[in-house]
């Protein structure tokens, strides 16, 4: 496969190929799909968001939500202020939603339709419901920026401090699986800390087999919640780059304290927000996340000789990147590239910072970077691991290294949206994965004399 | 707008009917402002029928979305190069929107012609293209006469139609290719011999592969396929063949039609699903020719498959018997096979949509079914499911956008679709799709659904 990609590395200024990202609005619709009864809004052409439902049904396996505008040749020419009203109209009538959030695409941005005075302009919204929007232009950015927006403009619309502290922790995740929200908000409730989060996909995404088809599924977080999130004690946001932008805001906005973390992947990173819980309610630290913590420790030391030293490669979004490679520094592995799509020079910086932490000197972190030029650096520098979504898989053929589908979009397997890979249960769950891709190749290559019960 | 006593949006009601009740029926409307479309854009049709041309550079000029999405989606096998499975774009960023993209459009040619030698690269002008005025044309003269490669503009802003008019799109630049590049010689009726174009398979599965084994055992050569396991060499000699067989009509009529004005290559409309069809279509092909010795093979091959095959499919027809099918699919032509083979099998369609399905085709689907079936054109997933719960239909074939919809209902599915993974035409296909469809169906997975 891939017999294209030579093993020279030549530098490419115009040309993406296979890229480590893709665009903003996708990021600003699974967003909105964690609030509840909400109908994410995509103003442009129908493909748009034909395709990002697509891509996010083939993800989470589950069904996705979305109306559009519709634009056609008209509405390129002449705005398309005119079929927002019509569609938030429709979508009202028809759909019946809470909340509709709007974020826009690459047509509706360059043609400068005016989303704010086009909502301004609504009439027939509903008493009780809301119209929110976020600018997603596709040029600027990855899905990542387009979360962030989403998120940071639900902060815009809904939070208020109303002088009354509600005694909770706000707490905002980042671009996770709905599987790592139930597992925050599981931390969470076992730190007996009360709190409000958004978005919450859970309940949403992999939303249980019924039998019937609900088009607001029963998760999600509700118009109050986001509300009250103003009266908060403090806002702790998990993941630096997809939502310390709608902390900061919510810290802003609502004069409370914020606090900006990675997203919890791996023992130090978990260790870090379980102390953030700590310090910030006072609350102990319960036994039975002592207890999970001693188990993940307990594992890592069993199982250690399977992957001290490896060598690895990982690329995604990046918060998920840097997590991921500080826990493999953590288990003594060498994650040695660190690539993400999404254009962000912080995460250089902090790909950097890991690197000098653990004593890794020739570690290759870029952004703005795609997988055809990870696949040529690693046809001269091979790894021992390759980690990402799905679409790593050729090269892990090409290549014949061992592949652990971790983040997003894993297009070709089942059950990741539900599990975590957040906190110390995720770092289990990710141990576990890791060993078996690692293991397996080991028993693959073996010679029958080396073929041995017992690993 | 309002909700009718069906719960269907008024401004839909002309687009659906029951069976062969009441009047034409509408289509190839507009999606509404504010419908859950099921519908794609220009862009997505053009890709979908050029992606798998796979030794061809597919330039996706745009901001990064278009080209991720649609990146190695399309299931398409390739007997050779897996170059279309990777990922061109242009990746457009703000400054490029601002002050044009013909500069980074051309680098990204510059790129690829100097590390590699392209034989055919296409670029694809999605919805900002147009707004921000690129003249990409310009850019494709200057690079065929620069590396002496084809460079072809596909013209698909999303926003100038549905999927539909990119079909077309992709035809033109398939045209384009054929005219300029075309080795001389006679062409059409005139030499072609007994050779033929397959037109509208993607070889999804690999059944391109199946339907080529049959031509050439009946004695028909193949001379390109557009555009399942197509190659640029093997396109540019499509005009010499004697006739075009066209299997996806949806996609691909307007390309055998021009082809016929231009080339004087006469057309066919065939299907290669389910058994009925697959000898029909097998004859009609050996009729074209005249010629005994064709169709003497042609029945041979018919009279060795189809029992055996009809006998495979009588072991599922217990499984299957009495139980309700609902289709929503691209074409109608597919619609109108899925309905013949779902009778084959004992089983009775009670709703059949389509995304682009004309109105000739509306009328065959309305005769084929019972006069209480559904029958919709664009339909949303709340008419989908209003209709499969009043219908109580059993098993839904679509594809990956419908998949959790009819799951989340207690309903199995086929994905006849790009993720199909097992071929679903020719002989083998047919017991295929048989076995899938009786799988599903009879999973005990849903035994554990709670009602």
């Amino acid at each position: 496969m891939l017999e294209l990609t030579p093993n020279e590395y030549k530098e490419r200024k115009a040309l993406r190929i296979n890229p480590a990202k893709t665009c903003q609005p996708v990021g600003a619709m699974y967003a909105a799909l964690g609030i509840y009864e909400c109908m994410p809004h995509s103003h442009g052409s129908q493909g748009c968001c034909s395709y990002h439902r697509t891509f996010l049904t083939r993800h989470f396996k589950d069904p996705v939500m979305a109306t559009t505008s519709s634009f056609t040749e008209g509405s390129s020419v002449f705005g398309g202020g005119s079929n927002l009203k019509t569609a938030v109209k429709n979508i009202f009538e028809i759909y019946k939603p809470r909340v509709i959030a709007v974020h826009t695409t690459c047509l509706s941005e360059t043609i400068g339709d005016d989303i704010p005075t086009i909502i301004g302009q609504l009439e027939n919204v509903p008493e009780g419901k809301y119209v929110i929007h976020t600018n997603t232009p596709s040029y600027v950015g990855s899905h990542i920026t387009g979360y962030s927006n989403m998120v940071k403009s639900m902060v815009k619309y809904f939070s208020k401090n109303t002088g009354v502290s509600n005694g909770k922790i706000c707490v905002i995740p980042g671009f996770v699986n709905p599987g790592d929200m139930r597992e925050i908000k599981r931390i969470l409730k076992q730190m007996g800390v009360p709190f409000i989060m958004f978005p919450d996909t859970s309940g949403v995404l992999d939303s249980p087999m019924t039998g019937k088809f609900e088009m607001y599924p029963k998760g999600g977080a509700t118009v109050e919640e986001m509300q009250d999130a103003g009266n908060s004690s403090c806002v702790l946001g998990l993941g630096e780059t997809a939502v310390s932008a709608a902390a900061r805001l919510l810290g802003k906005q609502c004069k409370i304290k914020e606090h900006i973390l990675g997203l919890p992947i791996g023992i130090e990173a978990t260790d870090d927000f379980i102390l953030k819980l700590t310090e910030i309610t006072g609350k102990p630290v319960p036994e039975e996340i002592e207890e999970e913590r001693g188990q993940l420790v307990d594992i890592m030391i069993d199982a250690h000789p399977y992957y001290d030293k490896k060598t690895a490669a990982i690329y995604g979004d990046p918060d998920t990147v840097l997590g991921l490679a500080e826990f493999c520094f953590s288990l003594g592995m060498i994650p040695k590239f660190l690539i993400t799509g999404t254009p962000d020079p912080s995460f250089e910086i902090k790909g950097k910072e890991l690197f000098d932490k653990f004593g890794a000197k020739d570690g290759f972190v870029k952004h703005s970077a795609d997988l055809f030029e990870l696949h040529q650096r690693l046809k001269s520098d091979k790894v021992d691991l390759l980690i990402g979504g799905t679409h790593g898989k050729q090269i892990a053929r090409a290549e014949n290294i061992p592949f652990l589908r971790m983040g997003f979009p894993i297009l070709d397997r089942y059950v990741h949206p539900y599990m975590p890979m957040v906190g110390y249960r995720g770092a289990m769950r990710i141990l576990e994965l890791l060993l078996n891709v690692l293991m397996d190749k080991r028993e693959a290559d073996a010679a029958d004399e080396d073929f041995e019960l017992v690993m | 707008m309002s909700l009718n006593k069906d719960g269907v949006l008024t401004e839909r009601e002309g687009f659906i009917k029951y069976g062969s009740c009441g009047g034409d029926m509408k289509c190839g409307g507009e999606s509404l402002a504010g419908a859950v479309s099921q519908r794609a854009c220009v862009y997505c049709g053009a890709r979908v029928v050029l992606n798998p041309i796979s030794d061809a550079y597919h330039i996706v000029h745009g901001p990064i979305g278009c080209a991720s999405y649609t990146w190695d989606i399309r299931g398409s096998l390739s007997s050779g190069s897996d170059l279309y499975r990777n990922s061109f774009s242009t990746d457009l960023s703000e400054k490029e929107v601002i002050f044009g993209g013909i500069k980074k459009l051309t680098a990204a040619v510059d790129e690829i012609c100097a590390n590699y030698s392209p034989k055919l690269i296409f670029i694809y002008s999605t919805c900002i293209v147009g707004v921000i005025g690129d003249d990409v044309e310009s850019v494709c003269r200057y690079a065929e006469s620069k590396y002496n490669t084809r460079v072809i503009n596909v013209k698909s802003p999303g926003f100038s139609g549905a999927k539909m008019q990119g079909y077309k799109a992709a035809c033109d630049a398939l045209m384009k290719l054929m005219e300029g590049s075309a080795p001389s010689g006679a062409a059409g009726k005139a030499g072609g011999g007994v050779s033929v174009n397959i037109l509208g398979d993607f070889n999804l599965a690999g059944e391109i592969w199946i339907i080529s084994n049959y031509l050439k055992e009946i004695g028909v050569e193949v001379i390109s396929k557009f555009t399942g396991d197509s190659k640029y060499e093997e396109i540019i000699k499509a005009p010499k063949a004697a006739l075009n067989i066209v299997q996806c009509a949806g996609s691909m009529t307007y390309l055998a039609k021009t082809m016929e004005d231009v080339f004087g290559v006469p057309y066919i409309k065939v299907s290669f699903f389910g058994v009925d069809d697959v000898c029909a279509s097998l004859l009609r092909i050996a009729q074209f020719f005249n010629n005994d010795e064709i169709l003497k093979k042609a029945k041979a091959l018919i009279l060795r498959m189809s029992p055996k095959t009809k006998a495979e499919l009588d072991k599922y027809i217990p499984l299957l018997r009495g139980r309700k099918a609902a289709i929503y699919v691209g074409g109608g032509f597919k619609a109108i096979s899925l309905i013949n083979q779902f009778k084959e099998l004992g089983m009775k369609t009670v709703l059949a949509g389509t995304q682009t399905g004309k109105k000739e085709d509306y009328e065959i689907i309305s005769s084929l079914v019972d006069s209480d079936a559904v029958v919709l054109d664009d339909a949303n997933p709340s008419e989908l499911e209003k209709f499969m719960i009043q219908k109580g239909a059993d098993i839904l074939v679509g594809g990956v956008k419908e998949r959790p919809l009819a799951y989340k209902l207690g309903v199995a599915f086929c994905d006849h679709n790009h993720e199909r993974k097992y071929a679903l035409a020719g002989f083998e296909g047919a017991v295929n799709f048989a076995k899938e469809i009786s799988e599903s169906l009879n999973s005990p997975v849903w035994k554990f659904l709670r009602q």
